[in-house]
C-alpha cells in the first residue's frame, strides 16, 4: 500500500465522517428546537393559558384561550374552503380530465403552491378585506384555505391514481355508473390517503402567520361569528415576542410550544401512516 | 398519463349526439360538470391572484417604471420608492443561507442516502422532514430570543477580530442583521435540500457506483466524483426549491433583519426585505403610491419564486429522466 | 376518532360564536403611544357595561389607514392627519374625520449604556446629531457636555427607531424638525421618515425591547413604555434652557399654552412648547372617530365611552404616567361629541 493510496483512504474516511456530522447536525437541530421550546414553554403552560383572555397591557397574568380557539375557527374554515375543491378537482384530474386540461390545473395549483404566504395575504386582503370594509376570520380562512388547495388536490390525484384499475373495472362490470363507482369504491380505497394528506396541509397552514396579519388582524376578546378580527396562536406569539414584557415572553414561549406540539404530532401521525402505506391498498 | 379514465359505455359514439340538457340528466355528467368546475376554479384562483397583483402595482409601475429595481430610496413622505434595498436584502439573505445550508445539506444527504444503512437513514429523514413542518413564526422566536443574543455576543465578535479585514465582517454588532437572518434562513432550508438531495442521490443507479469501486476509486472518491456528478441537476433543483423557500420567507426574517432598508457591505448591517416590508408596511401605507409600491414588490416577489420553482421543477424532471434512461449495464 | 375531532371542533366553533353574540363588538386599531391606557380603559368599560372594545396597536399609520379604508370603526393616532389624508377621507367615505384627544403623554429618550443608570441630559443639538448620524459615540462632546461626571463609555451609538408608521414618529421628528433645520431639510416630519441610521422596532414595544436588549441603544418611546420596563430615560432640553424630565407636571405644562387657543378640530402640535418647566416632547393622541356612524349601537357605545374617557377616565391616566387633557379641551371636546352622527 503505497502513500497515496493511504492519504486517498484517509480522505475517503474523513470525508464521509463530515458527511455523518453534518446528518448529525441537521437531526439535532429538531431535537434542541423541540427541547428548548419544552424548557421554556413547558415552565408557562398553566391552566390559565388555556382558559383566560389576555390581561391589560403590562399586568401580568392571562391567558390565550380566545387565540386557541381563534386558531381552530379560522382551520376550520379554511379546510372548509380549501378541501372541497383541492378533493373535487384531484377527482376531475384522476377520473374525467384529459391531459391537456389536466396539465394547466396541475401547473396552476404548483402555482399557487409556491407563491409565498405573504402575497397570498396581499390577494386575500385585495379580495375580501377592503370591498367588504372587514377584517374577519373569513378572510383569514380564505387565505389559509387557498393554502391547502394545491397539496389537497395533488395528494387526492396522486392517492386515487393509485388505486387499481381492477376495483374500477369490477365496479362499472357490476353495473355502477362512473360516479358511483368513485364515491363508493375509488374514494374508500384512497380515504386515508387523502385525509392523512389533508392533515399534512393543516399543519402546514396552522403556522402560518404571514397571511393572517392583513385579514384576521387580531381581537382581545372571543371572536364572535365568521365576520369579526380574531386572535390567533402565530399571531400573538409574533406579538408577544416582540413586546418589552417578561410575561407576554413567557406566554409566547409556551403558545409555540402548544403551536409546535399540535403541528409535529399531527405531522408524526400523518407520516407514519403514510409511510407504512396504510394509506394505499394493497391489491 | 392518466390509467383510469376508462369511458363509461354511454359516452360512445352516440354520446356526442345527444343534447347537453339530456345529458345532463346522466349524473355522470353532472359530477364531471362539477368537478370540473372546482378544478377551473383553482385556475381561475391563480389567474386572479396574479391579475390581482398586476392591478395593484399599475400606479407604481406606471411612475417609476424600471427604474423601480435600481432605487435606493424609500421614501414614504416624498413618495419616492425604490425596490433596491430589498432587492438586495432578499439576494443576500438568501445567499448567506444557500452558503451555509448547501455544504451541509449536501453532506448530510450523501450520508443518508450512501453510507447510513435504511434502517438509520429512514427514521433521520423522518425527523428531517419534522424539522420542515416547524413553522416560520417559532423559528422567528428561537431567532429573537436565542440566535441574536448569541449572534450579538459570541459570532459576530469572534468573525469581527478574527475575519475582520473583510469589508462583510465590519461595522457595530447589533446582534440582528442580514447575517443572522441568512442563519435562520440556512436551518429553515436545510430539510429541502436533503431530502430533495437523498431522493436523487438514492436513485443514481447502482452501476455507477460499483463501476467506480471496480476501478479502484476509495468510497468517497466513487460518491463525489461518479455518484454526485450524476445526480448534479437534481441536487441543483434542490437548491433551487430552497432558493424560492428562502425568498419568500416572512416572519423569521422580519423578527431578526432589523427591518431598515439599509444597502451595506456588511453583513452585520441591518437590512430589509421584500416580504419583511411587505408585512410591515401594508396595512399602514396611507398613501395609494406607496401601498402600490409595496404591491409592486409583492408582484417581483412572485415572480422570483415562479421562475425559480419553474426551474426546479425542470431540473428535477431532468435528472429523472436521465436517470431512468441510462443505466443499462 | 377523526368524526370526533371534528364534532368537538364545530362544537367549540359555535360555542364561541354564541358566547360573544350578545355583546356589541367595535374594533379600532392604531397608535401604539397609547395603548397601556386604552387597554386599561377598555378592559374597564367592558366590565361595567359589557361593551367590547377590540383595539390593536399596530402603530398611527395603520391606524389612520384603516380608518380611512373603513376596516376598522374607529382610528388612533398620535400623529394628527394632515389635510391630505383628511381630504383623502372624505373622498373615499363622502363624511368628515374628527380627532378627539383623549391624554397627553410624552415620548422620552431612553438608552441602554452599560454603567448608566441614571437620567442622562440631552440637548435638541444632541439628539438630533445622534439621529441624524452626526454623532456616533457616547462619549461625544455633545453628550458628554452636558453631562458632566457621568462616565461614557467610546462605544459607538446604536439608534433605534420605529419601523412601522408611528405617531410617535411623528410626535419626535415634529420636535426634531422644529430644533433642528438640517434635520427639517433632510428628514422632516412624518408617521414614516426616511432615517439617516438605525434599527428598526415594531411599535413602541418593539423599540423598548430592543433598546433592552441592544447594549450602547438609544430609541425613543412613550414615557410609560420606559417606565413599566425600568428602562432609564434621559431629559430634555426645552425651549426655555431647562433640562426637563418627562413628568405629569412638565407634559401638562406643555399643553398649558396650547390648551387655551385649541382649534376647533383639535389638531395641534405642541412640541418645543414655551413654559419655564414645560417638556419639549410631549403630545395629545386623538381617537379618530368618523362624522358619519352609519350602525346607531356603535356609534353611541363609542360617544358613550369617550365621554366616559374624558371625564371619568381620566382618574386612571396618572397611574400610568399619562396626564390628563386640559380643563379647557374637555369642555370643549364633551361639546364637539355630539358632531358625531
Amino acid at each position: 500500500m503505497n502513500a497515496r493510496l493511504r492519504w486517498r483512504k484517509l480522505v475517503s474516511g474523513f470525508m464521509l465522517t463530515m458527511t455523518g456530522v453534518c446528518a448529525l447536525v441537521a437531526v439535532s437541530i429538531l431535537f434542541f428546537i423541540l427541547g428548548y421550546f419544552v424548557y421554556n414553554g413547558g415552565v408557562s403552560i398553566n391552566w390559565d393559558f388555556f382558559t383566560k383572555l389576555p390581561a391589560q397591557v403590562g399586568q401580568p397574568g392571562g391567558g390565550m384561550a380566545n387565540a386557541i380557539v381563534g386558531s381552530a375557527k379560522l382551520l376550520l374554515l379554511a379546510s372548509l374552503i380549501g378541501v372541497p375543491i383541492g378533493f373535487l378537482g384531484g377527482i376531475y384530474l384522476a377520473e374525467f380530465s384529459g391531459t391537456k386540461v389536466a396539465f394547466v390545473v396541475r401547473y396552476a395549483a404548483d402555482l399557487l403552491n409556491g407563491v409565498p404566504s405573504i402575497v397570498i395575504g396581499i390577494f386575500a386582503y385585495a379580495l375580501l378585506v377592503l370591498p367588504f370594509k372587514h377584517f374577519s376570520t373569513f378572510a383569514g380562512s380564505f387565505a389559509l384555505g387557498i393554502m391547502m388547495i394545491p397539496i389537497t388536490l395533488r395528494s387526492t390525484e396522486e392517492f386515487l391514481l393509485g388505486v387499481p384499475r381492477a376495483l374500477r373495472e369490477g365496479s362499472m362490470a357490476l353495473g355502477a355508473g362512473k360516479w358511483t363507482t368513485i364515491m363508493r369504491v375509488v374514494v374508500p380505497a384512497a380515504y386515508r390517503g387523502i385525509m392523512t394528506a389533508i392533515l399534512l396541509a393543516l399543519a402546514r397552514v396552522a403556522g402560518e402567520t404571514a397571511p393572517l396579519l392583513f385579514t384576521a388582524l387580531g381581537n382581545q376578546y372571543w371572536s364572535p361569528g365568521w365576520n369579526q378580527p380574531t386572535s390567533s396562536l402565530p399571531a400573538m406569539i409574533y406579538t408577544y415576542a416582540l413586546s418589552p414584557y417578561e410575561d407576554w415572553h413567557r406566554q409566547a414561549w409556551a403558545a409555540g410550544l402548544v403551536l409546535l406540539g399540535l403541528i409535529l404530532m399531527v405531522n408524526i401521525v400523518a407520516r407514519v401512516i403514510l409511510s407504512r402505506g396504510i394509506a394505499v391498498p394493497r391489491s | 398519463m392518466s390509467t383510469s379514465s376508462i369511458n363509461v359505455p354511454s359516452a360512445g359514439p352516440i354520446a356526442g349526439s345527444r343534447s347537453f340538457l339530456s345529458r345532463l340528466r346522466n349524473g355522470d355528467e353532472v359530477a364531471r360538470l362539477v368537478t370540473f368546475l372546482f378544478a377551473a376554479s383553482v385556475v381561475l384562483t391563480t389567474v386572479l391572484l396574479v391579475y390581482e397583483l398586476w392591478i395593484g402595482a399599475a400606479l407604481s409601475r406606471h411612475k417609476f417604471g424600471l427604474a423601480f429595481f435600481f432605487t435606493r430610496v424609500w421614501d414614504p413622505i416624498a413618495e419616492q420608492f425604490g425596490a433596491l434595498p430589498f432587492i438586495y436584502g432578499t439576494l443576500v439573505t438568501a445567499a448567506v443561507s444557500l452558503l451555509l445550508a448547501v455544504p451541509l445539506g449536501i453532506g448530510a444527504a450523501i450520508f443518508l442516502a450512501e453510507l447510513a444503512p435504511q434502517k438509520l437513514s429512514d427514521p433521520l429523514q423522518f425527523f428531517i422532514d419534522l424539522l420542515a413542518a416547524v413553522p416560520s413564526v417559532i423559528y422567528g422566536l428561537l431567532g429573537v430570543f436565542i440566535v441574536i443574543p448569541m449572534m450579538r455576543e459570541w459570532v459576530q465578535p469572534a468573525l469581527k477580530n478574527t475575519l475582520g479585514f473583510l469589508p462583510l465582517f465590519q461595522g457595530p454588532v447589533y446582534g440582528m442583521g442580514f447575517l443572522t437572518a441568512g442563519i435562520v434562513l440556512a436551518i429553515m432550508v436545510i430539510p429541502y435540500i436533503i431530502s430533495v438531495s437523498r431522493e436523487v442521490l438514492l436513485s443514481v443507479p447502482r452501476d455507477q457506483r460499483e463501476a467506480a469501486l471496480a476501478l479502484g476509486s476509495t468510497r468517497w472518491e466513487s460518491t463525489w466524483k461518479v455518484v454526485v456528478p450524476f445526480a448534479k441537476t437534481g441536487i441543483m433543483g434542490s437548491i433551487f426549491l430552497a432558493l424560492a423557500r428562502a425568498l419568500g420567507e416572512t416572519m423569521a426574517v422580519t423578527m431578526v433583519i432589523g427591518n431598515t432598508p439599509t444597502i451595506s457591505s456588511s453583513l452585520f448591517s441591518p437590512g430589509y426585505s421584500i416580504a419583511a416590508v411587505i408585512a410591515n408596511e401594508f396595512t399602514e401605507a396611507t398613501g395609494d403610491m406607496h401601498l402600490s409600491a409595496l404591491i409592486e414588490l409583492g408582484l417581483v416577489l412572485f415572480l422570483l419564486t415562479f421562475i425559480l420553482n419553474g426551474l426546479a421543477r425542470l431540473l428535477m424532471l431532468l435528472t429523472t429522466q436521465r436517470g431512468s434512461g441510462m443505466g443499462h449495464a | 376518532m377523526k368524526r370526533l375531532a371534528g364534532t368537538l371542533l364545530l362544537v367549540v366553533a359555535f360555542g364561541g360564536m354564541l358566547l360573544a353574540q350578545n355583546a356589541l363588538l367595535i374594533n379600532g386599531a392604531g397608535a401604539t403611544f397609547p395603548y397601556p391606557i386604552y387597554s386599561k380603559w377598555f378592559d374597564e368599560y367592558h366590565k361595567a357595561n359589557g361593551t367590547q372594545i377590540n383595539y390593536q396597536s399596530v402603530g398611527s399609520g395603520a391606524g389612520i389607514k384603516q380608518v380611512t379604508e373603513g376596516t376598522v370603526d374607529f382610528g388612533a393616532s398620535d400623529g394628527p392627519m394632515n389635510d391630505d389624508q383628511i381630504k383623502a377621507y372624505r373622498a373615499k367615505n363622502g363624511t368628515g374625520i374628527l380627532h378627539f384627544p383623549t391624554v397627553l403623554g410624552a415620548v422620552v429618550p431612553t438608552y441602554n449604556v452599560a454603567g448608566v443608570s441614571g437620567a442622562l441630559n440631552f440637548t435638541p443639538e444632541a439628539l438630533s446629531g445622534i439621529f441624524l448620524g452626526h454623532i456616533s459615540k457616547w462619549n461625544d462632546p455633545a453628550i458628554a457636555g452636558a453631562n458632566k461626571g457621568v462616565n461614557l463609555p467610546g462605544n459607538d451609538i446604536v439608534v433605534i427607531h420605529r419601523s412601522d408608521g408611528s405617531g410617535t414618529t411623528y410626535i419626535w421628528t415634529d420636535y426634531l424638525s422644529k430644533v433642528n433645520s438640517d434635520w427639517k431639510d433632510k428628514v422632516g416630519k412624518g408617521t414614516s421618515v426616511n432615517w439617516p441610521v438605525g434599527l428598526g422596532g415594531k411599535g413602541n414595544e418593539g423599540v423598548t425591547g430592543l433598546i433592552k436588549q441592544t447594549p450602547n441603544s438609544i430609541g425613543y418611546v412613550e414615557l410609560i413604555y420606559a417606565a413599566q420596563n425600568k428602562v432609564p430615560y434621559g431629559s430634555v432640553k426645552n425651549a426655555a434652557g431647562t433640562q426637563v424630565k418627562a413628568d405629569l407636571a412638565s407634559v401638562t405644562e406643555a399643553a398649558a399654552a396650547a390648551a387655551k387657543t385649541i382649534p376647533d378640530d383639535f389638531r395641534v402640535s405642541i412640541t418645543n412648547a414655551p413654559g419655564k418647566n414645560a417638556y419639549p416632547i410631549s403630545s395629545f393622541t386623538w381617537l379618530l372617530i368618523p362624522e358619519k356612524f352609519k350602525d346607531t349601537a356603535k356609534r353611541e357605545a363609542l360617544k358613550g365611552f369617550l365621554k366616559w374617557a374624558i371625564t371619568d377616565g381620566q382618574g386612571a391616566v396618572e397611574n400610568l404616567s399619562y396626564a390628563k387633557l386640559p380643563k379647557e379641551v374637555v369642555d370643549k371636546e364633551l361639546k364637539a361629541i355630539s358632531k358625531v352622527q
